[in-house]
């Protein structure tokens, strides 16, 4: 049992609630999957199933005006933050009612009303951009925080060490969600990372850093509420270690003969959203009926989007000259 | 009617007149960069006083860490403010080329136009003064070949503030190239207007006109265009010298309406040559007047090699006023 079980958990609908993102991701990355196998659909996927219980341990703490910023990896982050599932639906498939009207596609999902301000496809890069955000905020003295998610191959890169640095310097209120899945694209931690845990990073720019199982979500809740309260508070930034394990690699149709097959099969066994299932259950904190309703509400949503986006045109051609500048040029 | 006893000043001061009008105004323009706070006011001097007058949460002093200094500016921007980022010198683009290529430039498209970034990255650049290779580039050319960036180039103080001014206040990411010799020297001071004089992005000045060759230039070459222009004066050739201030957006029109008078172009930059902003504009010339020139159109450039240190090789590097005025001779042949 992945869960922890402490007096100060949160309340049964904070805990239902995270029950509720983590099974959306779920769904919607096993349609997916589905689509994807089968033939339905084309697209370059990166699944982000086993990581669920990290988007919603740190969705539930935030408000709509905060910013969360992502990467290619980011479908749970999107959903968690609160992404129409339509929209973003029609995203992946290209289709002029996607959120960014087919033009980003799925490493670059926008959606400013949720709050999801940037998906960038470059690793690290969304460290930098992530303290502008928190740079607005501290500059307008609002107490909006922004968390940016990255994985553990980003820590390698320049951009995390000029970001994190900037973040701590002007005690920016920035949450770094280090998602550490083991893997940078097909080589494991060991071979690339000289620390055993990315959070020991954090004292080197003089921030708090905690590394947390990322698949235990009241341990994630946990984490995430005292690092957006301490940027809530203009305490500064804090950099969360979040250990999960990716289940299929890092793309769709990836081999993974990298990954030893006991170990993915170990972890595929320990899978962290039917465990947590288990655990409300057992707790008290929810009941079948109650969870079968939410589940069964989110594979019509899922149905829906699905219909949605199939059923949408593509982008017209005069969209490729569009948002190019404010003003239209060819 | 009053007269107004001109103004003369030198760049420096006019750009920092243009930042300090541009935070008067909105309270959303802030400046980010390394050294730009007091008491140094920037290397270059160019921000000299502004973080006493607006405060340093407004002119703030960051580490030396250009990608995070376009990254925050790229976030700040997305998040409704107009930072104006300064990259100490042209060359050091390179080491913050995905925030400004991937995200700045891109963010707009890819967002499908519900996040904007406007934002200016102002910049040093130039050869001349013996910085060696990597502190003398004019890189404009990767900038305009990046879809989403506009690429501002200005040859004199009055332009410099104008230019400057309608750039923090544009919706889309701003590359402002100063050309380094420029700043302080008094050979380039010229009069500029008090006041919030703004210069459109995407307006060619006609600096001077001819009949006889048209002569299309940017930034410092602007002034070695002029004093080809006065030699060929004297031996009876009509120069006319373009200054095209902006090359994205570019006033294709201003160009191309002159070389159909001319029937004859040089495009001069300090830029390496080859793949430079002359070859897009020669090309552009070519593929529209064609059948009308006298000539083909001639590039005058810098050499295509890494700027060197020693004073002769530095100047054999940098076009001259004497390799235009062969440039133009040549198309009389």
């Amino acid at each position: 049992m992945a869960t922890t079980n402490r007096p100060d958990s949160p309340d049964r609908e904070t805990l239902v609630q995270m029950y509720e993102i983590q099974n959306k991701i779920k769904t919607t990355d096993e349609r997916f999957r589905s689509m994807l196998t089968s033939g339905q659909i084309q697209l370059i996927y990166y699944s982000p199933r086993g990581q669920e219980c990290i988007s919603a341990g740190y969705a539930v703490h935030l408000r709509p005006d905060d910013y969360v910023v992502t990467i290619y990896r980011g479908l749970h982050d999107h959903l968690a933050k609160g992404v129409p599932m339509r929209e973003l639906w029609a995203e992946f498939l290209g289709r002029s009612t996607g959120t960014c009207k087919g033009k980003g596609g799925p490493m670059h999902i926008t959606h400013p009303e949720s709050g999801l301000v940037v998906t960038t496809g470059i690793v690290g890069s969304g460290i930098p951009i992530a303290n502008g955000f928190g740079l607005a905020s501290q500059l307008a003295g609002t107490d909006q925080v922004t968390v940016v998610n990255f994985g553990d191959g980003a820590s390698n890169i320049g951009a995390f060490h000029e970001g994190m640095n900037m973040a701590a310097v002007w005690k920016l209120p920035v949450i770094f969600v280090c998602q550490n899945n083991l893997y940078g694209e097909h080589t494991p931690m060991s071979m690339s990372t000289g620390v055993e845990y990315i959070s020991e990073r954090a004292a080197a720019y003089g921030m708090p850093g905690v590394t947390v199982n990322g698949n235990d979500p009241v341990a994630m809740w946990h984490a995430a509420g005292e690092a957006i309260a301490r940027a809530r508070a203009g305490e500064g930034p804090t950099l969360i270690e979040a250990r999960t394990y990716r289940f299929y690699g890092h793309l769709m149709g990836d081999a993974m003969e990298y990954m030893p097959k006991e170990e993915r099969k170990a972890a595929m066994a320990a899978d962290p959203v039917p465990a947590f299932r288990a655990w409300l259950l057992e707790n008290g904190h929810a009941t079948e009926a109650q969870l079968a309703e939410i589940e069964d509400k989110i594979v019509a949503m899922v149905d829906d989007a699905v219909e949605f986006a199939m059923n949408s045109p593509e982008p017209s051609l005069d969209e490729l000259y569009t948002d190019v500048y404010e003003e239209i040029t060819k | 009617m009053t007269t107004t006893e001109p103004r003369i000043i030198p760049m420096g001061v006019a750009l920092n007149e243009a930042m300090d009008i541009a935070m008067g105004l909105d309270e959303k323009v802030f400046l980010l960069g390394e050294d730009i706070a007091e008491p140094s006011g920037g290397v270059y001097k160019i921000t000299k006083g502004l973080s006493t007058k607006y405060g340093t949460h407004r002119v703030r002093k960051t580490p030396i860490s250009e990608a995070a200094i376009i990254g925050a500016a790229v976030g700040a921007a997305i998040a409704g403010y107009k930072p104006v980022a300064e990259i100490m010198i042209m060359d050091f683009i390179a080491v913050c080329l995905d925030q400004i290529t991937n995200h700045a430039a891109k963010i707009r498209y890819m967002s499908g136009g519900q996040t904007t970034v406007p934002m200016v990255i102002r910049t040093s650049a130039g050869a001349g003064r013996q910085f060696g290779a990597q502190h003398s580039e004019m890189l404009e050319a990767w900038a305009v070949h990046t879809p989403g960036l506009k690429v501002v180039v200005p040859s004199n103080p009055a332009d410099a503030k104008g230019l400057l001014i309608s750039s923090i206040f544009d919706p889309d990411p701003v590359l402002f190239v100063e050309p380094m010799l420029m700043y302080w020297d008094p050979q380039y001071a010229c009069d500029v207007p008090v006041g919030d004089n703004r210069i459109p992005l995407g307006k060619a000045n006609i600096v001077r006109e001819g009949k006889d060759v048209t002569v299309i230039s940017y930034g410092k070459q602007v002034h070695d265009a002029v004093k080809a222009a006065d030699i060929l004066a004297a031996e009876g050739v009509s120069v006319e010298v373009i200054d095209l201030r902006t090359l994205v957006p570019l006033d294709e029109a201003t160009v191309l309406a002159s070389v159909s008078k001319t029937k004859r172009a040089v495009v001069v930059h300090e830029a390496v040559t080859r793949c430079g902003f002359g070859a897009e504009l020669s090309s552009r010339i070519h593929e529209e007047l064609f059948g009308t020139l006298a000539a083909p159109v001639a590039r005058v450039g810098g050499q295509n090699t890494p700027v060197p240190y020693a004073k002769n090789l530095e100047t054999a590097f940098v076009p001259q006023v004497a390799d235009i005025v062969a440039a133009i001779k040549s198309l009389n042949k």
